[in-house]
């Protein structure tokens, strides 16, 4: 159902319209604490074009709010402003909130965001397999305990967040940086089609606009509006997912991360979060405590396995990767590392990579 | 006058009978050649004029026809100008026919009149005996060759003279003998000591090598991959009779042989600019493809993730069933292309370390995707090799026969294989079939509740489930147990392919 009022439509008409000249815009001088996308029409109008364009303001003038309407039924999708109920409350605080957020998939799933707790996951594109592994289980677990999971569908944590999230048959919410009926990245096409029957995909464009460089992090403030937590797995630095916790900072949200390893370059800025007092988090169990309250939901036991010397060997992939190294730690020889290994990837302790090195799995 | 003189086309690794008959007759000059032959064969008529008439024998200024038969079969090379040549003189009478009856001739000719060294000597010698000619003359390079096959008396001849003394009973007929095998190459005294570390690598090659299974090594430059691949046909086992005649025969077609039996198996490692066609075999005669010059050992694949993914899809047919089928006209010839394949690759393709690594999801998704499917599918043993420590490097070798220690280990296995496969067709545990191994390998219940539970179903299916059970029959053969143990399934396990890569 589309529940958008002919102005807010225009407004976000507008923006897509004016996008592609954005990205320069958004560099040059503005007034201080002032967000480009917050200022009036007119104004908006002259800080991007650098002068009133008659053209535009014809077109502003001329706007078709029902044409609209129907492009955007045409489209599969829906539309909310923040005039309708439904548009989640958590955008309100933004300095900027989107106009009307276009959406495709279960309409219902934003009013639950009224009722239960989200948490938005952000991370690298490009993860270790531990932040994949970390990321999942994220996901999984939060979908387990029916908490919404809001990311950004992108290549890497963010795809293997929403992706636990559908493995646990949770509510899945994705925002993206281009239209909503654009899946995006192409390669996530299948995870879009889960999201979007399950949960929602969103966007502050309006159906068939395709993103540009400054959506990205434009939909990062998104994400950060729409969730209670934010939690970064791994970031580098600079990177979008640390634009999303200083949205979630600056929101005044709790922020997490997830600690990584510190010759990992993937995981600088998650691991600079932390020095800066960002929440400590090494399981699913520490977000709910951070949703729920410390000991609200019992906190498993850590599991180990009966025999010494698979232990052993666990303990020294929980520190390298190598099939050679981890012999080497464990004192065995390579025959007898690779048996403790097989035995242990059998039981489910452990996962190895594409190309043969192993992890740690989070249990 | 009339004449037909035995000799054979090559035909894939085999040959194939073809008369050739000469018909002499009064006329015009003229020097016919038919019967489908090449632009090689058709030459032969220049090669053979001026051959005869420089040995001092006669070239008829008559009509003069040629057929090569049967008719339909292309033929191909040089090797039929020795018996043209020698009809051409039987024909005219300058040599009796009768002695011609029971030979076969092989043999290309120089204008001076002397026999050249040709292709597929072997392959030619088997046909003579297959077809059931007592005799083969052939020039002295290919006699050694052809004399492998002791069924037929082998005659080395020097020249068109030589052979024409030899017919009219001048000379006497002088049996070659087989040449003594070569000794064992350089590649085969090169020693796994020299590669410092790598001990998990090692471990994959020795059972690699136990059981013939294909193998994938991962790792840095410079951590001594291909180092390693080439060590292998060191602690391989000799080649039997039987094998070496193959590998002989095979290696004679294409040429590259030094016309003894070979003593020890190939090992090929095309660079990975080739061609799919470079790899099977093929063109209008169908020649070997580098999987068939492995036949019977080593396919070595360095930077796997390289080659064209053609090239790679193309030994997909081979790998499976170990043998190359080309299809020319009406006509299928088959090669052998039993080889274990040996693959080394980049963990990503930058090549640095995991840490230092620079490549983004993107790059790694597409390389993983370049290095799987069918190729990866048919991986026994995958190993990683880390980069080497410094220290590694500087430490003195601990002393010299590695690869003796591990050879005899792998020869001890291999002959434990053949004892229990004998009369099963397959010669180790790396040839099984499905069946074969689901027979051969039994195993408790115990571990079959365990193979069946795997967290991750992908790690183990189908075809990874039969290669598991080889792997891990050939880790007991390595440690003389005929009960396969859960030690052993482990470790199978634990070389498996990373699932990922396998669904990729």
């Amino acid at each position: 159902m589309t529940s958008a009022c002919g102005n807010c439509l225009r407004r976000a008409h507008l923006i897509a319209r004016l996008a592609p000249r954005i990205a320069g815009a958004l560099q040059g001088p503005r007034p201080p604490g002032t967000s480009l996308l917050a200022l009036p029409d007119a104004q908006l109008i002259a800080a991007v074009l650098g002068h009133p364009e008659p053209g535009v303001l014809a077109w502003l003038e001329a706007f078709d709010a029902v044409a609209a309407r129907a492009a955007v039924r045409e489209a599969d999708s829906w539309a909310l402003c923040p005039h309708a109920s439904g548009y989640p409350a958590g955008l309100g605080q933004l300095t900027d909130p989107p106009a009307v957020l276009f959406g495709r998939g279960r309409q219902e799933a934003l009013e639950q965001l009224a009722e239960t707790p989200a948490v938005t996951i952000v991370g690298t594109r490009r993860p270790s397999p531990y932040g994949s592994e970390m990321a999942h289980a994220f996901g999984r677990a939060l979908g387990v305990a029916g908490v919404v999971v809001v990311s950004g569908l992108a290549l890497g944590i963010d795809g293997d967040a929403h992706r636990g999230c559908v493995d646990a048959d949770g509510l899945p919410i994705a925002v993206l940086a281009g239209g909503p009926d654009i899946p995006y990245p192409s390669r996530h096409r299948w995870l879009y089609e889960q999201v979007r029957s399950r949960g929602a995909i969103l966007s502050e464009f309006p159906p068939g606009q395709r993103a540009f460089r400054w959506s990205f992090p434009a939909r990062n403030r998104i994400m950060a509006g729409l969730a209670g937590t934010t939690i970064v797995v791994e970031a580098a630095e600079p990177s979008g997912s640390l634009i999303t916790a200083e949205f979630a900072r600056e929101l005044g949200r709790t922020v997490g991360a997830v600690p990584g390893r510190v010759t990992n370059r993937m995981a600088a800025g998650s691991n600079r979060l932390l020095q800066d007092g960002a929440a400590v988090i090494t399981g699913p169990e520490d977000v709910l405590d951070q949703i729920y309250g410390v000991g609200a939901r019992p906190r498993p036991e850590p599991r180990l396995p009966d025999d010494e010397g698979l232990r052993a060997v666990l303990t020294a992939v929980e520190e390298v990767t190598d099939p050679a190294e981890i012999a080497a730690r464990a004192g065995l020889d390579a025959a007898e590392a690779r048996s403790a290994l097989g035995r242990l990837e059998a039981e489910g302790w452990i996962a190895r990579d594409a190309l043969g090195g192993y992890e740690r799995r989070v249990l | 006058m009339l004449a037909s003189v035995a000799t054979f086309a090559i035909e894939g690794i085999a040959s194939r009978e073809v008369s050739v008959e000469v018909d002499v007759r009064r006329g015009l000059p003229t020097f016919t050649l038919v019967g489908l032959p090449d632009r090689a064969v058709r030459e032969a008529r220049e090669r053979v004029r001026a051959a005869l008439l420089n040995s001092g024998l006669d070239f008829p200024q008559q009509r003069l026809t040629v057929n090569l038969a049967p008719a339909h079969v292309r033929k191909a090379g040089p090797g039929f100008d020795l018996a043209i040549a020698v009809g051409v003189m039987a024909a005219t009478g300058q040599v009796p026919k009768q002695p011609l009856e029971s030979c076969a001739l092989y043999g290309e000719l120089s204008l001076s009149g002397e026999l050249r060294r040709g292709r597929g000597a072997l392959a030619v010698a088997l046909g003579a005996r297959d077809a059931g000619y007592a005799r083969l003359a052939a020039a002295p390079g290919d006699a050694g060759e052809a004399a492998l096959v002791s069924e037929v008396e082998v005659i080395p001849v020097e020249s068109l003279e030589d052979i024409a003394r030899l017919l009219r009973g001048e000379r006497p007929a002088e049996r070659a003998s087989p040449r003594p095998p070569r000794r064992r190459g350089p590649e085969a005294r090169l020693d796994l000591a020299d590669v410092r570390g790598q001990e998990d690598a090692k471990r994959a090659l020795e059972i690699a090598a136990a059981g013939s299974h294909n193998m994938l090594m991962v790792g840095p430059p410079g951590a001594g991959k291909t180092m390693l691949a080439r060590r292998l046909p060191g602690i391989l086992p000799p080649p039997s009779f039987e094998e070496a005649l193959e590998i002989t025969r095979i290696g004679s077609v294409a040429g590259i042989g030094g016309g003894e039996l070979v003593s020890e198996r190939p090992f090929r490692a095309p660079h990975h600019t080739i061609s799919p066609q470079g790899l099977t075999g093929g063109g209008l005669t169908p020649r070997p493809g580098e999987v068939t010059l492995a036949h019977r050992g080593v396919l070595f694949l360095d930077e796997l993730a390289e080659f064209s993914r053609p090239a790679l899809d193309a030994l997909r047919q081979p790998l499976e069933e170990g043998r190359v089928e080309i299809m020319r006209g009406q006509r299928t010839i088959v090669f052998p292309a039993r080889a274990m394949v040996v693959a080394a690759t980049n963990p990503c393709p930058c090549g640095r370390p995991a840490d230092a690594c620079s490549c983004d999801a993107v790059l790694l998704g597409r390389y993983a995707r370049r290095l799987s499917g069918p190729l990866l599918d048919r991986i026994d043993l995958v190993c990683r090799l880390g980069p080497v420590a410094p220290l590694e490097l500087v430490r003195e070798v601990e002393g010299d026969g590695t690869s003796r220690r591990v050879r005899r280990r792998v020869l001890a296995a291999r002959e434990r294989q053949q004892r229990r496969l004998e009369g099963s067709g397959a010669l180790c545990n790396g040839d099984m079939d499905g069946r074969l191994t689901r027979r051969t390998v039994r195993l408790g219940r115990r571990l079959r509740a365990r193979l069946a539970s795997l967290p991750d179903p992908g790690l183990l299916s189908g075809r990874g489930h039969d290669r598991v059970l080889r792997v891990a029959r050939t880790i007991a053969d390595l440690d003389e147990r005929e009960e396969v143990g859960e030690r052993d399934l482990d470790e199978a396990l634990a070389y498996r392919l990373g699932a990922v890569a396998a669904a990729a």
